[in-house]
């Protein structure tokens, strides 16, 4: 051990030595982990510094401008949800109303629904996206034959690619009276009478999940798939001379050693879980399954812009905002708790 | 390696994935078939992965009589070019700045980006915003908003940590300044990293709807095929509490027959498809690196 170590200490000390130049600038680079790297030396003065770095200076602050305007005024904009927000006056010139349009949003029956179906597909999407990425993720690494092996994970991210306005279209064509889904279950005598399956609200939230497995699994499947090949092949050895069968070596060195990714992509999907978007629900409801595909997003967009609501359009952007910070400290505090890898 | 003999296991597999493939690609090749199929004929249904009564009249409606989706067409591709070269552009710079330790600026600018990627104003402020800015109705409105992501900043930067140093310091030694460092060394040298963030930038430009369907609904000009196909899936669910309802209507007027939907569909994923095979081991890379660092 301790040859090993005055090797690595003479080869860290050789740059410094032979070029003190070379460690002026970035001496972070030359060591792997860059969090834990020295801050650079300072050579001179911060004015003298700045006077050199006119060019980074001048590449930084179109986009610092960029990003003030972009996100940070709309965050700014957030005043509005205690205002009673009139567009013809200025943002500070508004009357202020304190918490009227969160009581009007916790009064508004449609809210609850909204909620309820955000969550509820959330949940379905988190827990069916996970496991299914996981499962395939786990067959694609079992998988001997190269070939197939290749061909599938290239044509499985594939619909990842496509628009949700695409995949929604997809959607409604295999599930159509006329289309596939119908003609195989009546070709399996399963059904007499083709289902209307868009126009079931019952259906409404497993139309979605199964439409989002469908276009993301292949794509959600990659992070597992390197996190799988980081696993130490003697690990494998080992319980083979044990003689594991190769679902048990699944089962008990695979799954283990992805166990921190897969927690940690848990956490930040369960911080996300209100964070749904809308796409999928604008695009696959109609006024039929409304009650069912109604989702928070979509509120704000139909009540806020839709009616000129500005100022409870907003109220509802900030309780998703405080639900997805809520979800994430609790799901981080559990993950400390159970002592396994977490966000931060 | 030794040839090893095929289980039962492995039979289940390979029988897994192939219908992983067919459930993935049946429905791709279902509507390539529907496009080029016969619109009447299309009705009487049962069109699989094959069309009945071969026609290119589907696709040549689209381009040679109708006007409007040739215009969308047009502006799919102009703001997926102009979206896709401005957004490289300004992610390398700001990645090369931050890239830059030394830079006296740095910690503050990389905190200024970071943190967007944990606060957001939400639908309502960003629409007022976009509103103020004067963007509605306006060819802007495709690319100053999409301009910058903090997560492909991110992975372009972490690219460039890895970049040897030495190369940078002798150029600077030659007393190139630091843009001609960036121009010259720096961008040569992350063309496999552009390549990725490009295809993301232009699978996203490409993708996008719902920037015209809420900020250029009213210039015709800037509508785009996704919006034309979005307007069609629209129309079909006619009676739909949806605001825009009305609007749809009277702009895409009647709802096109099956085998037309089917060819814009084909049309909207075409490009899509024609690239992504080419680019597609640096993209994996790409998002592993950027995962694990990040």
């Amino acid at each position: 051990m301790g040859q090993v170590d005055s090797v690595q200490d003479t080869q860290q000390n050789l740059p410094e030595s032979s070029s003190p130049l070379k460690t002026q600038v970035k001496p972070g680079l030359f060591s792997k982990n860059k969090k834990k790297a020295p801050k650079p030396p300072v050579q001179g003065g911060f004015w003298k510094r700045l006077s050199k770095q006119k060019a980074l200076l001048c590449m930084s602050i179109p986009f610092v401008a960029w990003l003030i305007i972009f996100k940070y005024i709309p965050v700014a904009g957030w005043m509005m949800a205690f205002q009673d927000y009139k567009p013809q006056f200025g943002l500070f010139d508004q009357e202020w109303v304190g918490l009227k349009h969160f009581k009007d949003l916790f009064n508004e029956p449609m809210f609850y629904r909204a909620l309820e179906n955000t969550l509820g597909m959330g949940i379905l999407g988190l827990v069916f996206g996970t496991l299914s990425a996981i499962a395939f993720a786990l067959f694609l690494n079992e998988l001997r034959f190269v070939a197939l092996k290749k061909w599938t994970q290239t044509i499985s991210y594939l619909p990842h690619f496509v628009s949700w306005v695409i995949a929604a279209n997809i959607v409604i064509t295999m599930l159509s009276t006329d289309g596939f889904i119908n003609n195989f279950l009546e070709g399996l005598g399963l059904i007499d009478n083709p289902i209307n399956f868009m126009a079931e609200p019952g259906l409404f939230w497993g139309i979605v999940t199964a439409a989002d497995v469908w276009k993301e699994t292949g794509w959600n499947a990659i992070i597992y798939l390197a996190a799988m090949a980081g696993v130490d092949p003697q690990l494998y050895e080992a319980a083979k001379v044990d003689g594991a069968s190769r679902l048990r070596q699944m089962w008990h060195i695979t799954l283990p050693s992805i166990r921190s990714v897969i927690i940690v992509l848990l956490i930040l999907n369960i911080g996300n879980l209100i964070n749904i978007g809308f796409e999928k629900q604008m695009l696959l409801g109609n006024n039929i399954v409304y009650e069912k595909s109604i989702v928070i997003d979509l509120y704000a967009l139909d009540y806020g812009i839709g009616m000129f609501r500005y100022s409870f359009g907003t109220a509802i952007g900030i309780f998703k905002s405080v639900v997805s910070v809520i979800l994430i400290l609790i799901c981080n505090g559990i993950a400390k708790r159970i002592g396994e890898g977490r966000v931060f | 390696m030794k040839k090893k003999k095929w289980t039962p296991f492995d039979i289940i597999l390979t029988f897994f994935m192939l219908i992983v493939i067919v459930v993935t690609l049946y429905p791709f090749l279902n509507i390539l078939a529907i496009s080029f199929n016969d619109a009447v004929d299309t009705a009487r249904g049962g069109i699989h992965i094959w069309p009945r009564e071969f026609t290119l009249a589907n696709y040549q409606e689209i381009f040679g009589s109708n006007d409007r989706l040739l215009q969308a067409f047009t502006m799919s591709i102009l703001r997926t070019v102009v979206g896709t070269i401005a957004g490289i552009i300004a992610s390398t710079m700001l990645a090369y700045v931050l890239s830059r330790r030394d830079f006296v600026f740095n910690g503050l600018v990389g905190f200024i980006l970071v943190l967007t990627m944990f606060i957001s104003g939400g639908l309502i402020p960003e629409y007022l915003l976009i509103r103020k800015l004067g963007l509605i109705n306006e060819f802007g409105v495709y690319i100053w908003p999409m301009l910058l992501s903090a997560f492909n900043v991110i992975i372009i930067r972490s690219f460039m940590d890895n970049l040897p140093p030495a190369l940078e310091e002798s150029a600077k030694m030659d007393g190139a300044n630091d843009f001609v460092i960036f121009l010259r060394i720096i961008i040569p040298l992350c063309l496999p990293v552009i390549a990725t963030i490009a295809l993301f930038l232009a699978v996203m430009q490409w993708n996008s709807w719902f920037d015209t369907y809420l900020y250029a609904r009213g210039n015709e000009v800037l509508t785009t095929l996704q919006f034309e196909l979005m307007k069609i899936i629209d129309n079909a669910n006619i009676s739909s509490g949806d605001i825009n309802n009305q609007n749809a209507q009277v702009i895409a007027g009647q709802t096109s027959p099956q085998s037309i939907k089917m060819a814009i569909t084909i049309i909207a994923t075409a490009p899509i498809l024609a690239v992504y095979p080419f680019l597609q081991k640096y993209f994996v890379t790409g998002l592993t690196i950027g995962a694990v660092k990040s």
